[in-house]
C-alpha cells in the first residue's frame, strides 16, 4: 500500500481537477484546472517509466494547449456571466447518467478480466536514443504525415482565426517599403 | 511499486467518464473541447499503461502511439479552437446553442 | 586537485552517510536542493547590486552607495523592505489565483536548474532527456503569467499579461531550436553528455566547445537573443516596462509576492544561462589544458558570470523593442535563421573534417540568410529631416 501511494495521491489530485475542469463556473478556472490535470497526467507517465512521453505531455498540453484553450476564453469573453446564457444543459442528469453507463461499460470488463492481478515485470528505462532511432527507421511515415497535418492545422487555424480586416489586409497588394514618402521635408508652421 | 494494471485501467476510464460528462453537459463550446482533450488524455494513459505492463515494452509501440496522438491533439485543438472564435465574431457567442443553425 | 575539484559532490555523499540508512537518498537530495538554493540564491543577491551598480556606471551615475562599503548591503535592505511591505490585494481580484501565481511561477524555475551539470558528476538528477525536462518545466511557467495578470482584473495587468505570454510562447521556439544542433553535435538529449562531447582541444590548442563552430556561433547568439526575451529582459521587457503599462502583469502584487516575481524571473534568466553554457560553452571545462588547475565548477561560475555581465550590458546599451517588432523578431527573422542554421549543422558533420572548407563553406551558408533576412524586414528607414524655417 505504501508503495501504492505515489500512484492513489496523483490518481486522486488528477481525477479532483478533472471534475473541477468540468464543473466549475467561471471559464478561466476551467481552463486552469484543466491544465493541472494534464499536469497530473505527465507525472502519472513519469510513474510508468515513461519518461519522454510525461515531459513531451508536459511541454505540449501545460505549455501550449491549455495557454490556447485560455487564449481562446478570453478572445470570446467566456468569463462575462450573461443571463441568456446557460452554463450546462437543461437537462444535466441525463447527460451525466451516459457518462456513468460509459464509465460502467469499461470499468466492468476491467474488473471481470485478468488485468486486477497483472504486476509489472521490472522494466528498464528506454533511452530517448531508441526513441529516436525508432522515430527514424520504423516510424518515418507518420513523422512526416504529422509534420504535414501539424504543418495544415497551423495555416488552417490562423487562415480561420483571422480577423476580416486582416483578410483584406493580405489581398491586397502591398506597396514597397515607401522610401519616397519620407524623403520628404518637414516644415514647421 | 506493484499498483496492478487494474488500478491505472479504471483512472483513465474515471477521467474519460469525466471528460465524456463534461462534453455533453457543459454549454460552452471551449469547455466541450476541453472535455475531448481530456477524453484523448485518458486513451493516451491507457495504451501507456499497457505499455509498460505488456509483453514486449522494448518494442515502444505504445509510446510511438502515444507521442504521435499528442501531436494530432495539439493540431485539432488549435483548429477547434480557431473554429470557436470565428463563429464567435459571427454569431456573438461561444455556447453551442446558438450554433444549431447552419443558416448565417 | 581532484579533491577540490569534487568537494561539493564529497562533502554530499559525506553528510548523507552521516543519516540514517533508508533516508539517506533523501537527505542526500535535500542536501543538493539545499545547496543549490543558497548558491544561487546569494548569486541573486549580487546580481541585483551588480546590475545597479553597473547600469549606474553605463549611464555615468553611481549606483546605490549608500547602504554598506560601495552600496554592497543594498540586497539586504531590498530584502527588508520587501518583507515589510504592506501586501495589498484589490478587493475585486480573484483571491486564490493571485495567490497562487507568484508561486506557480517560481517553482518551474527552481526544477530548472536539476538538470544542470555545474561540475563534474555535479547534476542534482541524472536525466536520460535533461533538456527536454528543461524545456518542459519553463514553458509551465508561463500559464503562472496569466494567473498573474488576469487575477487582477486590471485591463492593465491583462494586457501586460497576454503581452508577456505571445512573447513568451513566440521565443520559445527559436530557443528550443537553437539548441538542436548542439543537441546533434553530442547525439544524446542528456546534458553531461553534451558537455563531454565538447571536450579535447583541436590541434590541441583550441576547445572544442560548441560556439567555436559556424553553426555553434549563430545557434549561440540565438539562443542568447531567445534566453533574453524569455526571462522578460531588455531589451525585450516591454511586458513589465514602466512607461508602458505600469508594471504589465504585475502592477498589483506588492511586498513579497513582487519580491517573488523578481526572484522567478532572476531565476529563469540564470538556468537559461546556466543551459547556455552547457551547451555552447563547454560547460564545466576548462578553455586550455594549462588552466585545469581551477576546479571545475570554478570554470561553470566564470562563464556563467560572463554571460551575466552580458546580459547586464545589452540592458544598459539597448532600447527597447516596440511589441510588433518584438513577435516579427521572433517569427520572421529568427525562426527561419534557427532552421536554416540546424540544417548546416546537419551539413557540418556529413562533410569530411578538412577543416577550412567546411568552416568557410558552413559560415557562407549561415551568412547569406542572415544578410538578406536582416535586409529584407528592415524597415524603412526614416531619412534624415530637413527642417525648413519661415524667414
Amino acid at each position: 500500500m505504501s508503495s501504492d501511494l505515489p500512484f492513489y495521491l496523483i490518481a486522486a489530485l488528477t481525477v479532483g481537477f478533472a471534475i473541477a475542469a468540468m464543473s466549475l463556473r467561471r471559464l478561466v478556472h476551467c481552463a486552469l484546472c484543466a491544465a493541472a490535470a494534464f499536469a497530473g497526467l505527465a507525472m502519472a507517465y513519469l510513474q510508468l517509466d515513461a519518461e519522454f512521453v510525461g515531459f513531451a505531455q508536459l511541454l505540449v498540453y501545460v505549455g501550449a494547449i491549455a495557454i490556447l484553450i485560455v487564449f481562446a476564453v478570453l478572445l470570446t469573453r467566456g468569463d462575462e456571466v450573461r443571463p441568456d446564457h446557460h452554463q450546462t444543459s437543461p437537462t444535466p442528469m441525463a447527460g451525466i447518467a451516459v457518462a456513468a453507463l460509459v464509465l460502467a461499460g469499461i470499468a466492468i470488463p476491467i474488473f471481470t478480466s485478468p488485468s486486477l492481478r497483472r504486476v509489472a515485470p521490472p522494466t528498464a528505462i528506454v533511452p530517448v536514443k531508441k526513441i529516436g532511432e525508432v522515430l527514424m527507421t520504423r516510424y518515418v511515415l507518420p513523422l512526416e504525415m504529422v509534420g504535414v497535418v501539424l504543418t495544415g492545422a497551423l495555416l488552417g487555424a490562423v487562415v480561420v482565426a483571422m480577423s476580416e480586416d486582416a483578410e483584406v489586409k493580405l489581398t491586397v497588394r502591398r506597396k514597397p517599403a515607401g522610401h519616397a514618402e519620407l524623403k520628404g521635408e518637414m516644415s514647421l508652421p | 511499486m506493484n499498483t496492478p494494471l487494474s488500478h491505472y485501467l479504471v483512472f483513465s476510464a474515471l477521467l474519460f467518464g469525466i471528460g465524456f460528462a463534461g462534453a455533453v453537459v457543459r454549454r460552452s463550446a471551449i469547455l466541450v473541447l476541453v472535455g475531448i482533450e481530456l477524453m484523448l488524455n485518458a486513451a493516451n494513459l491507457n495504451f501507456i499503461a499497457f505499455w509498460h505492463y505488456g509483453p514486449h515494452p522494448e518494442a515502444l509501440t505504445g509510446v510511438m502511439f502515444v507521442l504521435f496522438s499528442i501531436a494530432i491533439a495539439a493540431a485539432e485543438a488549435a483548429v477547434g479552437l480557431a473554429l470557436v472564435i470565428a463563429i464567435y465574431r459571427q454569431r456573438k457567442s461561444a455556447q453551442v446553442d446558438c450554433m444549431d443553425t447552419l443558416k448565417g | 586537485m581532484n579533491n577540490l575539484d569534487q568537494i561539493f559532490v564529497l562533502t554530499q555523499h559525506w553528510l548523507a552517510a552521516l543519516a540514517p540508512g533508508p533516508i539517506q537518498s533523501l537527505v542526500s537530495m535535500l542536501l543538493a536542493i539545499a545547496g543549490l538554493m543558497a548558491v544561487f540564491g546569494s548569486c541573486f543577491a549580487l546580481t541585483t547590486i551588480l546590475e545597479r551598480k553597473i547600469l549606474g556606471r553605463m549611464q555615468n551615475r553611481f549606483g546605490p552607495n549608500r547602504v554598506g562599503p560601495f552600496g554592497l548591503l543594498q540586497p539586504l535592505a531590498d530584502g527588508i523592505k520587501m518583507l515589510t511591505k504592506e501586501d495589498i490585494v484589490p478587493y475585486s481580484a480573484d483571491q486564490a489565483l493571485h495567490f497562487l501565481a507568484p508561486l506557480a511561477l517560481t517553482i518551474p524555475v527552481w526544477l530548472a536548474f536539476a538538470v544542470l551539470p555545474f561540475g563534474r558528476n555535479m547534476n542534482a538528477i541524472e536525466l536520460d532527456c535533461g533538456i527536454l525536462f528543461f524545456f518542459a518545466i519553463g514553458s509551465a511557467s508561463e500559464l503562472a503569467v496569466f494567473m498573474a495578470g488576469w487575477s487582477s482584473q486590471n485591463k492593465y495587468s491583462l494586457l501586460g499579461a497576454m503581452r508577456a505570454i505571445a512573447q513568451m510562447l513566440s521565443y520559445e521556439v527559436p530557443l528550443v531550436l537553437a539548441s538542436v544542433p548542439a543537441l546533434m553535435a553530442a547525439g544524446s538529449l542528456s546534458l553531461p553528455d553534451v558537455v563531454q562531447s565538447q571536450s579535447g582541444y583541436a590541434l590541441g590548442l583550441v576547445p572544442r566547445w560548441n560556439v567555436f563552430t559556424p553553426w555553434g556561433l549563430a545557434a549561440f547568439i540565438l539562443f542568447l537573443i531567445a534566453a533574453a526575451a524569455e526571462s522578460n529582459r531588455c531589451p525585450f521587457d516591454l511586458p513589465e516596462g514602466e512607461s508602458e503599462l505600469i508594471a504589465g502583469f504585475l502592477t498589483e502584487y506588492s511586498g513579497f509576492k513582487y519580491a517573488l516575481f523578481f526572484l522567478g524571473e532572476y531565476f529563469g534568466l540564470f538556468a537559461v544561462t546556466g543551459l547556455a553554457v552547457t551547451l555552447f560553452l563547454g560547460g564545466w571545462q576548462a578553455p586550455a589544458k594549462w588552466l585545469e588547475w581551477l576546479p571545475s565548477w570554478g570554470w561553470f561560475a566564470a562563464k556563467f558570470s560572463a554571460l551575466i555581465l552580458l546580459f547586464i550590458w545589452a540592458r544598459a546599451t539597448l532600447p527597447r523593442l516596440r511589441f510588433d517588432q518584438l513577435l516579427n523578431f521572433a517569427w520572421k527573422f529568427l525562426l527561419p535563421l534557427a532552421l536554416i542554421n540546424v540544417l548546416v549543422a546537419a551539413l557540418w558533420w556529413k562533410l569530411p573534417a578538412a577543416m577550412e572548407i567546411r568552416w568557410l563553406l558552413c559560415a557562407v551558408l549561415l551568412a547569406v540568410p542572415y544578410a538578406w533576412l536582416g535586409r529584407s524586414w528592415r524597415g524603412a528607414i526614416p531619412e534624415q529631416r530637413q527642417y525648413h524655417y519661415v524667414e
